[in-house]
């Protein structure tokens, strides 16, 4: 293992790799790809593009090699042992949360919590937070924009504490109504929770404002960044949000991890979220007393070897830049929205102000699915379906879209693949 | 491509594009929904059965891929003056055509219906052509609650 993957344990050199492209601005794609070695398969016998990211990224063998090291030379539970193994990984794995803590810019690391992911996070704010403090009366204010995991979690704290769902309408573009958002906030409004970046359409919605204008309004704010991490950059005390949420495995890390941001104050007021081990300060059959922040959130063994990853995939995302990989990203999204426009009959789903390398269509006379089968065949991956927004896909009076998604390893050669397999599927199914 | 030739076959992309039965019914009928959550898919069916216990009609109507929606519309044609019993007969031939591995059916037993013989090497299209059958098996059972591929 070379130093550049050496892991960012406390104390522990780890040496920077540089990205950025010999000549000229702009990254080294070439070598970001020599990164993941799951590029270099072949897919049905041909070269894979792989333009699922907003599904799922693939995983630079840093982080692979990561978990892997925590395995072969670290494993043990946290927080409870004498012995040097669990030391070790305690300190690895809290670690891991200061990283959290200065990729989110929060101000402590008592307020980053792990969980399995975003979904696990909305969970818990709404189960925790919102059912201790809403009531009958109460309004959750949410978007027409968001994914099912921003959705149903507070349709079941409305059915628990008869508060009611209010939903921001979006235009035909795929931008939230910014005059509507504005006018249906009210003191009635105790939540607001919106998606920073839609997974369906790629819009960036204007968080800072929305969040500026929701707390105006006295509301508490989740911002859900479960497609944020590898595309913007986020600092959470600039946006001024109280809760945010980070998926791991969206952003090069592994799958079954990803962290909770709350604000110190109101994470500190809400009660556990889950009971276990970890969580507890002291327990008797007559009472138990609560860990602080955050164990008080981490009932029961965490995913460790998931945390580690996660600390490689934020060190990958430093040594490619943020910045650097939208820019990357926003390139292919144009080149490919470039070569489909000059085709006939491919509609084009969400058209945002500020859009992430997410590219949602439909082509005429050809189903999403159909489509995707054919570009499999290429070893083009792609995602076909409603994306798990079925409201997006529902005001766009469309069952479903393809939707290929750009992450810093992909190239042009990843696009012509695309556009050559829908060239393909047309002649197919054409009349 | 010849993989992808045998899969969308001109029978296919022909009932995929223009649906034969393609209709709501009028009662009485027996009726079901199919939903297939992964793409959206949805498909609503009608088969009426006459006293003889005979498939007097079958339509359908829905938004879907080309292969549940040319799936769909064979199998209305292939229905109408069957037994309920036959019904049910070629429905299970037609998914063991496609599921079962020791399966040892001659496809052309099945008629038109071989046709979908090439969607067994697309394992997550099967769900697609076994929709319809599906959501016929719940309507003939009298079952109005929707059926899923999950």
């Amino acid at each position: 293992m070379n130093a550049s993957t050496e892991q960012t344990k406390k104390g522990t050199f780890r040496a920077p790799v540089d990205y950025s492209a010999k000549s000229g601005s702009g990254l080294d794609v070439e070598k970001i790809r020599r990164e993941f070695p799951i590029l270099r398969r072949k897919v049905r016998g041909q070269r894979l593009s792989y333009l699922d990211n907003a599904a799922t990224t693939q995983k630079p063998q840093s982080v692979v090699e990561t978990v892997a090291r925590y395995y072969f030379r670290e494993n043990a539970n946290i927080h409870r042992g004498v012995h040097e193994l669990s030391q070790v990984a305690t300190s690895h794995y809290e670690s891991v949360r200061e990283q959290v803590q200065k990729f989110l810019g929060a101000e402590r690391p008592e307020e980053i919590i792990f969980v399995r992911g975003t979904t696990e996070a909305v969970n818990l704010v709404a189960q925790s937070y919102g059912r201790s403090q809403l009531q009958k009366g109460d309004e959750i204010l949410i978007t027409h924009l968001e994914h099912h995991s921003n959705i149903v979690p507070w349709q079941m704290l409305c059915q628990a504490t008869g508060a009611k769902l209010v939903v921001v309408p979006i235009d035909d573009r795929g931008d939230v109504r910014m005059d509507e958002f504005e006018r249906l906030l009210s003191d009635k409004t105790r939540i607001a929770a919106f998606s920073h970046i839609s997974n369906a359409l790629g819009t960036i919605n204007p968080v800072e404002e929305m969040t500026r204008l929701a707390k105006a309004a006295g509301a508490v704010v989740l911002i859900d960044g479960a497609q944020a991490g590898a595309h913007v950059e986020i600092d959470v005390q600039r946006l001024g949000c109280d809760f945010y949420t980070l998926s791991g495995h969206k952003m090069y890390g592994p799958t079954g991890i990803g962290a909770l941001y709350g604000r110190y104050d109101l994470l500190n007021t809400m009660p556990p979220y889950q009971g276990g081990g970890d969580m507890i300060l002291m327990v008797s059959f007559e009472d138990t007393i609560y860990n602080s922040l955050p164990n008080k959130f981490e009932a029961g063994t965490p995913n460790i070897a998931g945390t580690v990853g996660l600390g490689a995939a934020i060190d990958f995302l430093h040594d490619v830049g943020v910045t650097a990989a939208a820019k990357h990203e926003d390139e292919l999204l144009e080149y490919a929205s470039g070569l489909l426009s000059e085709r006939k009959g491919i509609r084009f789903i969400g058209e945002a102000k500020e859009r992430t390398g997410i590219l949602s269509f439909v082509v005429d006379g050809i189903h999403p699915h159909d489509l995707g089968t054919v570009l499999d065949q290429e070893g083009v991956a792609i995602r076909a379906g409603h994306h798990c927004a079925q409201p997006v896909m529902d005001r766009f009076g469309i069952p479903a879209t393809v939707r290929a998604s750009f992450a810093v390893y992909n190239s042009r050669e990843d696009v012509e693949a695309l556009v050559r397999g829908i060239d393909q599927a047309r002649e197919l199914f054409g009349d | 491509m010849n993989e992808l030739r045998e899969l969308y076959q001109e029978l296919v992309l022909d009932h995929g594009k223009k649906p034969r039965n393609y209709r709501p019914m009028d009662e009485p009928y027996r009726h079901s929904v199919g939903y297939n959550p992964v793409c959206g898919d949805k498909l609503s069916l009608f088969v009426r059965v006459n006293e003889s216990d005979v498939v007097e009609d079958v339509s359908f109507q829905g938004t879907g891929c080309a292969i549940s929606t040319a799936s769909a519309s064979l199998l209305t044609e292939a229905l109408k003056g069957k037994t309920a019993t036959e019904a049910m007969d070629l429905m299970r031939q037609f998914t063991a055509m496609l599921i079962d591995p020791e399966n040892d059916t001659d496809p052309d037993a099945l008629g038109k219906l071989a046709v979908f013989e090439g969607v067994k090497d697309f394992p997550v299209r099967v769900k697609c052509a076994t929709l319809a059958w599906r959501t016929l098996e719940a309507a003939l059972d009298g079952r109005d609650t929707p059926v899923t591929t999950e």
